[in-house]
């Protein structure tokens, strides 16, 4: 399992990449794993709007499950990855890159702060598997 | 050799059925409507008969082994059912006849609404709902009814367990209410704490499914009611999970305000497949005006040389109705058929015999299969699916492995909340014997998630067909087949 140490991680298992005043967000690979095979994506958000923490911006499926993807922290859509819905498997192979699902722009950094690093994103993981 | 598509048999002109020549002119339809690409299939009668035949032996049914799927009740559907729901009196009964040439027929709905009512604790009850999801709707829609009824319309959130069925936030978003999640605690209970907390004058329901999709009685219905009832909410019960209560307690005196019956589950008509579902909605004092209609009602007591006059009744500030007609009226006649050859000692006994079981299942497999939440449950039992020691092993794995036992594979991955789950629903209609084999099948495949990972990754072994590529279907959905016959309109 794979947890890069330049993201930031919720408890919903999303990550963020801050750069500057704006992040990338996406789902970790240990949620992929969970997921399994995921088959299906799609946005129920769109650039421009203004999505609050804890939100739902998104939605995937996989063979298992549905699952809804929450925004980590206040911000503006700039853009949302919509490639993705023609290959959903990219969440399952590049998690943390390709299928990155929404990039905005921070309106409360603050928030930020509250979240977990690589380490205890880890530590939270694997108390879950166990 | 795989079975063809039906489209693959047969050939161009072969017909079943041999129609008498016209005796009467023959009406010339209009040009611009008729199609000459139809392509039907072309099938001899005992072709289509081989086809299907075929076909219904590559099923798994309740008659022809077990069938634990949590939380769909596949119990046996006594035989007598069926024949009572073919009496004459039924089948050639027309839904447009006056109430007065089919009162046989509104006798059974009247009885089965009053039986029903007792059953659950309820004022009032409907056949109308087609199935559960739409006994789901039809309660929702007249919680919204009584709210605005009452100038309460701010009242736009819902909310519902995070063990719930799928189907509860669905008919919620349907039916135009918010959907707030409530989290459950380490022992499988909701946390009344989150509930409380949401709790307040924008409250339109709580939906409760009781007991909840883990097997197990939810231990603080009463307080969640009470807080509920407080904020000025009312309570929706998802009677999905009827089977473990009948007899015992009733979700009208635990103060649910209304709640749907899934016929096919609690009450033996046939389910997946084998026919329509029936998902009558009960309700409470207050909402009785609400209820889809028509229903039956009696218009003239009965003495003692005549019975009662029946009639249709439509409650004054009625939803509506949801289906044509009357319901799916052939389950009513067989439901009927069930609570009378039971009785009420024999339907409480249905309900100790299915927690028995799922209980003496529960107790066989813990410790070769972990048990998430570790007390006794009520009709099912929910397992994971997983060992740290077998990390290639996943619930799919044991599902597909059982069927080479001859059983059909739990309901897995659900409820969400438990990793890898295997939901086991044995039901009160089978025996020891069964119940043995199954055990005696889990615990085989048990070791051999450890021994030999292989022959569970491989599953099913022994079926015409084996692992089906889900991954596959599901990302390159095909939803029919392309027919590159040319048929001519001309035959």
């Amino acid at each position: 399992m794979n947890y890069p140490a330049d993201l930031k991680y919720t408890k919903n298992d999303e990550w963020v990449r801050v750069d500057g005043d704006t992040a990338i967000v996406g789902v970790s690979d240990y949620a992929q794993d969970q997921l399994s095979d995921i088959v299906y994506v799609d946005f129920s958000a769109a650039a421009g709007a203004q999505v609050a923490q804890g939100a739902t911006f998104a939605g995937v499926e996989s063979v298992k499950a549905a699952a809804d993807i929450y925004m980590p922290v206040d911000g503006e859509v700039i853009e949302v990855n919509g490639a993705l819905a023609q290959t959903p498997e990219a969440i399952n192979s590049d998690p943390y890159g390709a299928a990155w699902l929404a990039k905005i722009k921070l309106t409360n950094p603050a928030q930020l702060d509250a979240l977990m690093d690589a380490a205890a994103y880890e530590a939270y993981c694997k108390e879950r598997s166990a | 050799m795989p079975e063809p598509l039906i489209y693959d048999l047969g050939a161009p002109g072969r017909t079943g059925v041999q129609m008498p020549a016209p005796d009467v002119p023959l009406a010339d339809l209009p040009t611009g409507l008729v199609r000459d690409n139809l392509p039907l299939p072309e099938l001899s009668e005992l072709e289509a008969l081989r086809h299907l035949t075929r076909l219904s032996q590559l099923n798994h049914s309740i008659l022809t082994g077990f069938y634990p799927l949590g939380s769909c009740t596949m119990k046996y559907n006594p035989i007598i059912n069926e024949e009572t729901a073919r009496l004459g009196g039924f089948i050639h009964a027309h839904p447009l006849q006056p109430a007065e040439m089919m009162q046989g027929s509104l006798a059974i709905m009247y009885h089965l609404q009053e039986w029903l009512k007792e059953i659950g604790g309820f004022a009032a009850v409907s056949l109308q709902p087609a199935a559960g999801a739409q006994g789901e709707l039809a309660g929702v829609l007249m919680i919204k009814a009584y709210h605005a009824s009452r100038g309460q319309s701010q009242r736009n959130k819902v909310l519902i367990p995070d063990s719930a069925h799928g189907t509860n936030p669905a008919t919620s978003a349907m039916s135009g209410y918010r959907v707030v999640e409530i989290p459950s605690d380490a022992r499988g209970n909701l946390d009344l704490e989150a509930l409380k907390a949401e709790c307040d004058d924008t409250l339109a329901a709580f939906m409760l499914t009781n007991p909840n999709t883990l097997g197990l009685f939810e231990e603080g219905v009463q307080e969640a009611i009470e807080a509920v009832h407080a904020a000025g909410g009312l309570v929706y019960g998802d009677g999905a999970n009827m089977n473990a209560l009948l007899g015992i307690a009733r979700p009208g005196d635990l103060g649910i305000d209304v709640l749907h019956y899934n016929l096919h589950k609690t009450f033996t008509t046939p389910h997946g497949g084998g026919g329509p579902g029936s998902g009558p909605v009960g309700v409470a004092a207050h909402l009785a005006d609400f209820l889809p209609g028509p229903i039956v009602g009696i218009e003239e007591e009965g003495s003692e040389e005549m019975g009662p006059v029946y009639g249709w009744h439509q409650p004054p500030k009625s939803i509506g109705r949801l289906k044509g007609f009357h319901g799916q009226f052939g389950m009513h006649v067989r439901a009927f058929t069930y609570i009378l050859m039971q009785g009420a000692e024999g339907l409480r006994s249905v309900a100790e015999h299915a927690v028995l079981n799922a209980n003496y299942l529960r107790v066989k497999l813990q410790g070769a299969y972990k048990v998430p939440y570790d007390r006794v449950c009520m009709h099912e039992v929910v397992l994971e699916g997983r060992w740290a020691d077998a990390p290639d092993i996943h619930a799919l794995d044991i599902a597909k492995r059982l069927m080479d036992f001859g059983f059909h594979p739990p309901t897995n991955y659900f409820p969400l909340i438990v990793r890898e789950a295997l939901m086991i629903e044995p039901t009160e209609t089978e025996s020891k014997e069964v119940l043995d084999a199954f055990i005696e099948a889990m615990l085989t495949i048990a070791e051999e998630a450890h021994s030999t990972p292989e022959v569970l990754q491989q599953a099913p072994h022994t079926t015409k067909y084996g692992r089906m590529d889900e991954v596959k279907a599901a990302r390159q959905l095909v939803l029919c087949c392309e027919i590159p016959r040319e048929v001519s309109s001309e035959q």
